[in-house]
């Protein structure tokens, strides 16, 4: 399990690791699990600007087509195009090489939860 | 209102396998064990195990009543053999598909749709001639005594597990765990036998596109024999299959889905299925089905293949030159073919394989076209 400490998550399922003015974001260990196998991302552009909580993108699994939201604003400063062939690694690197985009100028969203309180979060969704 | 969904022979088994559950049908199901990619690659590759206890089955002792129901001539069917068949409504609608089964000792087992396995049995048994003299005892169908029926017809689904084995490797693997001779069980046949030491109908049939066998047994039994397939299978790189992988298989095999692909709102020719129609012998449904054929076709189910990566899924419209002339009934990936694919209804004169379509995804009409099913045909046995 990697470390997930330095990470802020939102209660759609999202991690953001923020470095200084920029941000990686991906989607957690359990959103992957409860997808499954992930066959197809649609992704924002470079440049275009994204509030927190806006919708990003798409992720297709065999079962279902779901929402993307970003944790955190910013510009989209890059977007996985590994992902483009290898829509696995989602599923099977969710904090690694799994990752979908990239921001800068990043906004801070005080909102985001950290590692206990998203666990705690996901707990409890489970249980209801 | 709390409704409970029913649980096979087999539940404790996929818990403890680590399996997603569903509910499907009514029941509760494994989705996928470990990924529905991995479990599609197993059956086309080696062999998949699935759980298939929530199929319902009946048994329609009275063969007049078996040929007024199905849409098939089973006169032509021997003893030993199965057919696929429909059950048609008075309108021409299909209200189920289903496998029959020629038992040995007469009459037929019909295989049914879970969710419309006590729909079906009820109306079949309205359909039965009223038993002559002394009258017939009905049984509680969710009493003590899950069989019901008595009469002509009863409804056994609920004290038999099935279990699928389908791939490459699983005439093989089944062939070891038995004495009798596999080879001679051609597809669409079976035998009773013993499989594992458990008394079985050991059935050469699937809804996955690859060889293999259905084997039904005593809710009882079921859990031994699941334990033996996958002890035994491991040389042969068996994995456990859910519902996930049972759905991408028979798509790219074009096998339809009730409940998906068809309702009893399609007529069989709708459905590309009017080769099961059996119209020089009489069934429920034949006049309204010739009816339909006469007043001709308004829409057809075709197979498309997507022209870029977007993944068409079950109500997407289906698109021609800007406007809405279908929708999507089943979509996924193909990872046997790597690119998506769906069953779609559109009009007959847009059914031609090549006729450029959209498939109206998120708001924009992705390309596609109609080809041929079925989309997956398994390499010849050598």
């Amino acid at each position: 399990m990697p470390d997930l400490s330095g990470l802020r998550f939102a209660e759609t399922h999202e991690w953001v690791a923020k470095d200084g003015e920029t941000a990686t974001v991906g989607i957690t260990e359990y959103a992957q699990s409860q997808l499954g196998d992930v066959i197809y991302l649609e992704l924002p552009t470079v440049g275009q600007q994204l509030e927190a909580g806006a919708r990003l993108g798409v992720i297709e699994s065999v079962k279902a087509a779901s929402d993307l939201y970003s944790p955190v604003g910013g510009e989209v400063s890059e977007v996985n195009q590994d992902l483009k062939d290898h829509p696995e690694y989602v599923n099977q690197d969710p904090y690694g090489k799994g990752w979908v985009i990239k921001l800068r100028a990043v906004k801070d969203n005080p909102k985001l939860l950290d590692q206990k309180g998203y666990d705690e979060f996901v707990q409890g969704q489970s249980h209801s | 209102m709390v409704v409970t969904a029913e649980r096979t022979p087999l539940y404790d088994e996929h818990i403890r396998l680590g399996a997603q559950m569903t509910n499907f049908g009514g029941w509760v199901m494994p989705l996928q064990y470990s990924s529905i990619r991995e479990e599609h690659r197993a059956v086309r590759e080696a062999v998949g195990l699935f759980d298939l206890s929530h199929m319902g089955e009946l048994r329609v002792k009275d063969e007049g009543l078996a040929q007024q129901v199905v849409t098939r001539d089973l006169a032509q069917l021997r003893p030993g053999r199965v057919q696929y068949a429909l059950l048609c409504n008075e309108q021409g609608g299909i209200i189920d598909d289903v496998l029959v089964y020629a038992v040995a000792d007469g009459g037929y087992l019909l295989v049914v749709n879970a969710g419309n396995q006590d729909g079906d049995f009820d109306w079949i048994q309205a359909h039965a001639p009223s038993p002559s003299g002394g009258g017939q005892i009905s049984e509680p169908r969710y009493g003590k005594a899950s069989v019901s029926g008595g009469g002509s017809v009863l409804n056994v689904g609920r004290e038999w597990a099935l279990i699928g084995v389908q791939g490459p490797r699983a005439a093989g693997l089944v062939q070891r765990l038995t004495t009798s001779e596999l080879g001679g069980v051609k597809y669409y046949a079976f035998i009773e036998g013993s499989v594992a030491g458990v008394t079985c109908v050991i059935s050469r049939t699937g809804y996955t596109g690859e060889d293999g066998f259905e084997l039904f047994c005593a809710n009882a039994d079921a859990a031994k024999l699941w334990r033996t397939l996958l002890e035994e299978g491991r040389s042969d790189s068996i994995r456990p299959a859910g519902l996930g992988a049972r759905d991408t298989l028979r798509l790219e095999a074009g096998m339809r889905l009730y409940g998906n692909d068809m309702d009893s709102t399609t007529n069989p020719f709708e459905a590309g299925l009017d080769w099961t129609l059996s119209l020089d012998k009489d069934f429920i449904g034949r006049d309204a089905v010739l009816r339909a054929r006469e007043r001709g076709l308004e829409r057809r189910l075709v197979g498309l293949k997507m022209l870029d990566r977007s993944i068409p899924r079950h109500g997407y419209p289906v698109l021609h030159d800007g406007r809405r002339v279908g929708a999507v009934t089943s979509g996924n990936v193909s990872f046997t073919l790597g690119h998506n694919i769906a069953m779609a209804y559109v009009p007959p004169q847009l059914a031609a394989p090549g006729t450029p379509l959209g498939v109206e995804v998120r708001g924009t009409a992705a390309p596609a076209e109609v080809v041929p099913m079925p989309f997956y045909k398994r390499p010849h046995p050598k």
